[in-house]
């Protein structure tokens, strides 16, 4: 193999000759409007850097939150016979202290922990704090754009996901407690606000809270779509957008094509909730009195919900994906493998998300005839993802491998993404998934494969463009005890939860003291839960290396750390509003150019050579 | 509030693009509507009833208000000042109406024993008319907002103008369609 030479570009030489003027900063009256004062440069921003990073910290706040529940309600299921009283003052009164001083977690709490978690998790933090993150700080700043095509529905998307935090946060301190009838809220438990405490004003709050994250993800979505579609720099082709930027358009697709649906179902919930309508309730008795509602079904909710439900995974993992696939490339220094492969892949499986929502419902009664239709196109799905993978692979595949901590990551999610991708398969075929549904097999297949992965995707994420977003490094050993102390433990979390669902363990248990059966588990439980603490610690330093290097990491000096080739690493180190100084740079290549020809690396802004032939 | 930049590659204005997504998403929301109408009829224990012959009346008021607000934009884009002003007047005149309409026929309705709480079939006409008169509510700021400006800014033909115009144009002329869709389809089902 010959020898490859390094280079180093100047971009602002190149993007001053080649540069597009569109006259951006001619336009800018008496100084920089969108710069002045603390409150609008930091709080009620329009820059699309700024409200990336209130996504990213917001999530970060979510995610604390959540997973500090998840060890709450784990410790239960692991040491049920501990007392929890020293929990009580964080807890107040769920956790319930008998005459001898043994606290225990009050078992309609531990419903709504599971509940907030899931909740919080799926759109707060892997939606809202992944997609809502990166796509807002990489679309324009990849595509070279000097903002979102609105920036002010840019800012109204965050506050209304601010808004929807805030309501939730707010029903965590309700006397009847939060929402607790799971996060997927199927009536009846959703839809009666008697059917117990935290149906009530915890589901109003719930609801509310989830309408105002809605409303947030279309402003966002629409943004990302049209920022994408309408404000390329000249010569960015789609076949020249990095496969981020791709996934966060199909993302938004997916977005905004589903998330009206599930509204439509919260609609007709809030009316059976408050006006008394009969959507998706029928011939109900509580306490031995029979309800007026007649004529509706639950089975309809779960059709609305699902049908965002289940693309909603997709909106989880197709982010991660872009990333990792942008990160593996730069840190293998190898072109992506079979780029339009991944282009095809990410919209197929953003077709096939809308055929597959009621795999969710086989054990609904579901008729088994139209089972058939939605296992075809589940295990149909298997083969874009697949493809994926193996382009992963291949890219891995004698590629000049630096093993950084964003790379570390990526590598993590692809792991994550093949174990819990194979159990879906299982899940997918509904003889199995009957036998399989209600089991710990579901929690445990899609913890790993949307939950761990997306997470690992968007840690690569941070890692990887830390420096673009504050100038400074985060440190590489927190980083990687961070890696390795999390790879091991999830899988340690979740591998065995898998073991349990085939052993038929149920899940949504509160305790397992009355089946004698399922007590052969209970050294499992503790390992799960034990594993779990481990986790969440980790997560602390994690957290510790983001905020200290935000203001003690190593500072960036060159504008491009990592020798990559997409246009965000042609802008200053700390990029003002409109993101180039001068000229919009323009794009002459594909995003890949690595190690081809002999170069290290040839940026999307380097004009093509003389006979040179680009790739795309 | 659009920082149009002068880069684009594409014809459309990024503003009228981001009304096109969201047309999208609304189709989606009373696809989801009317899909679960279909859903649920095919269950069973389904109450049939006439519908209010009212509707037909609010489905020709929504559609000579759409028209009339066509040729308020013609009067605007061919300097016919008056045209372009009673058109405008007409069509929001016309919109309440409209509502005003949708609100006797709920009357009627319920009047003939259909009502909010009963049997789904019903419940389902409630909600979908309502959801559809709240957006139809968001189109009439949209005209009053082009009404303030026909009667307030200087009148001239500028493309920003023509842009706001025609972005209020669409945006009614979808709410009429998607009030015909939901007509057709409440009849046919």
């Amino acid at each position: 193999m010959a020898e490859i030479k390094e280079v180093t570009y100047n971009p602002e030489t190149i993007i001053d000759e080649l540069g597009y003027d569109d006259h951006f900063h001619e336009h800018e009256h008496g100084g920089d409007k969108y710069q002045v004062g603390f409150i609008s440069k930091y709080i009620f921003s329009t820059d699309h850097k700024i409200i990336a990073k209130q996504y990213l910290i917001t999530g970060i706040f979510w995610a604390i939150i959540a997973a500090g529940m998840s060890v709450i309600f784990r410790l239960q299921l692991g040491f049920p016979e501990e007392n929890m009283a020293w929990l009580k003052p964080l807890l107040g009164k769920w956790i319930v202290v008998n005459n001898d001083g043994i606290g225990t977690l009050a078992p309609e709490f531990y419903y709504a922990l599971v509940t907030i978690h899931g909740t919080i998790l799926v759109f707060f933090v892997l939606t809202a704090g992944l997609s809502g993150t990166f796509s807002n700080f990489l679309i324009p700043l990849q595509i070279g754009a000097r903002d979102m095509a609105s920036p002010f529905l840019n800012m109204l998307s965050y506050w209304f996901f601010f808004l929807a935090g805030l309501v939730m946060f707010l029903s965590l301190f309700l006397s009847t407690g939060p929402f607790s009838g799971g996060w997927v809220a199927y009536p009846p438990l959703s839809a009666l606000p008697q059917a117990m405490d935290g149906s009530g004003t915890g589901m109003d709050l719930w609801l509310m809270s989830l309408v105002f994250f809605v409303v947030s993800v279309l402003l966002g979505g629409i943004n990302y779509i049209t920022t994408v579609l309408n404000l390329r720099t000249v010569g960015m082709t789609m076949l020249r957008l990095p496969l981020t930027v791709w996934s966060f358009l199909v993302t938004a697709i997916i977005g905004l094509l589903s998330f009206p649906v599930l509204v439509a179902g919260f609609f007709l919930l809030i009316f059976d909730r408050t006006l008394g309508t009969s959507f998706y309730l029928s011939d109900i008795f509580i306490g031995g009195e029979a309800l007026n509602h007649t004529g509706g079904s639950p089975v309809l909710y779960q059709h609305l919900f699902w049908f965002l439900g289940h693309p909603e995974v997709y909106i989880i993992i197709l982010p991660a994906m872009g990333i990792v696939s942008e990160v593996m490339s730069t840190h293998a220094r190898k072109p992506i493998f079979g780029y339009k492969a991944m282009i095809v892949s990410i919209a197929s499986i953003g077709f096939l998300s809308f055929l597959v929502w009621a795999h969710h419902m086989f054990v609904s009664g579901l008729n088994p005839f139209i089972s058939n239709f939605f296992i075809l196109f589940t295990l149909i799905i298997a083969i874009p993802s697949a493809i994926k993978v193996f382009n992963w692979l291949t890219t891995l595949y004698q590629g000049d491998l630096h093993l950084r901590v964003p790379m570390l990551f990526a590598i993590g999610f692809v792991s994550f993404f093949i174990s819990g991708g194979l159990t879906g398969l299982f899940l997918g075929n509904a003889p199995i998934d009957i036998q399989a549904h209600d089991t710990y097999f579901v929690v445990g297949h899609f913890h790993i494969v949307m939950g761990v992965a997306a997470f690992f995707g968007m840690w690569a994420g941070v890692y990887h463009w830390f420096p673009k977003m504050y100038g400074r490094f985060m440190s590489e050993t927190m980083g990687k005890i961070h890696f390795w102390v999390t790879l091991i433990s999830a899988y340690m979390v979740f591998w065995p939860m898998q073991y349990l669902g085939i052993a038929g363990v149920p899940r949504r248990y509160y305790s397992f003291d009355s089946f004698q059966t399922f007590s052969l588990f209970d050294d499992m439980n503790k390992l799960i839960t034990v594993f779990a603490i481990i986790a969440f610690f980790a997560q602390l330093i994690f957290v510790f290396n983001f905020f200290y290097s935000i203001f003690y990491g190593r500072k960036v000096t060159s504008k491009n750390p990592w020798k990559a080739t997409t246009l965000e690493w042609s802008t200053d180190i700390h990029p003002g509003h409109g993101n180039w100084a001068g000229k919009l740079p323009t794009v002459h290549r594909w995003p890949y150019d690595y190690n081809l020809d002999n170069v290290a690396f040839k940026p999307q802004y380097l004009p093509a050579a003389e006979g040179e032939e680009v790739v795309h | 509030m659009i920082d149009r930049f002068e880069n684009t590659n594409t014809t459309i204005h990024p503003l009228m693009f981001v009304l096109w997504l969201g047309m999208a998403g609304i189709v989606m929301l009373f696809g989801a509507l009317t899909s679960a109408y279909i859903v649920r009829q095919s269950a069973g224990n389904w109450l049939e009833f006439q519908l209010p012959s009212l509707f037909q009346w609010s489905t020709l008021v929504i559609v000579i208000s759409s028209v009339m607000l066509h040729l308020s934009y013609l009067g605007f884009r061919h300097r016919k000042l008056k045209q372009y002003r009673i058109g405008l007047l007409t069509s929001f005149l016309l919109g309440i109406i409209f509502l005003v309409l949708q609100y006797m026929a709920w009357m009627t309705l319920y009047s003939r024993g259909i009502q909010l709480t009963g049997n789904p079939s019903g419940s389902f006409v409630y909600v979908m008319t309502a959801i559809h008169a709240l957006h139809l509510v968001s189109g009439l700021l949209a005209i009053a907002v082009a009404i303030f400006h026909a009667f307030r800014l200087p009148y001239e033909i500028t493309q920003k103008r023509v842009d706001r115009f025609k972005l209020v144009l669409y945006y009614w002329h979808f709410l009429a369609g998607l009030w015909i869709y939901l007509y057709l389809f409440l009849n046919i089902m």
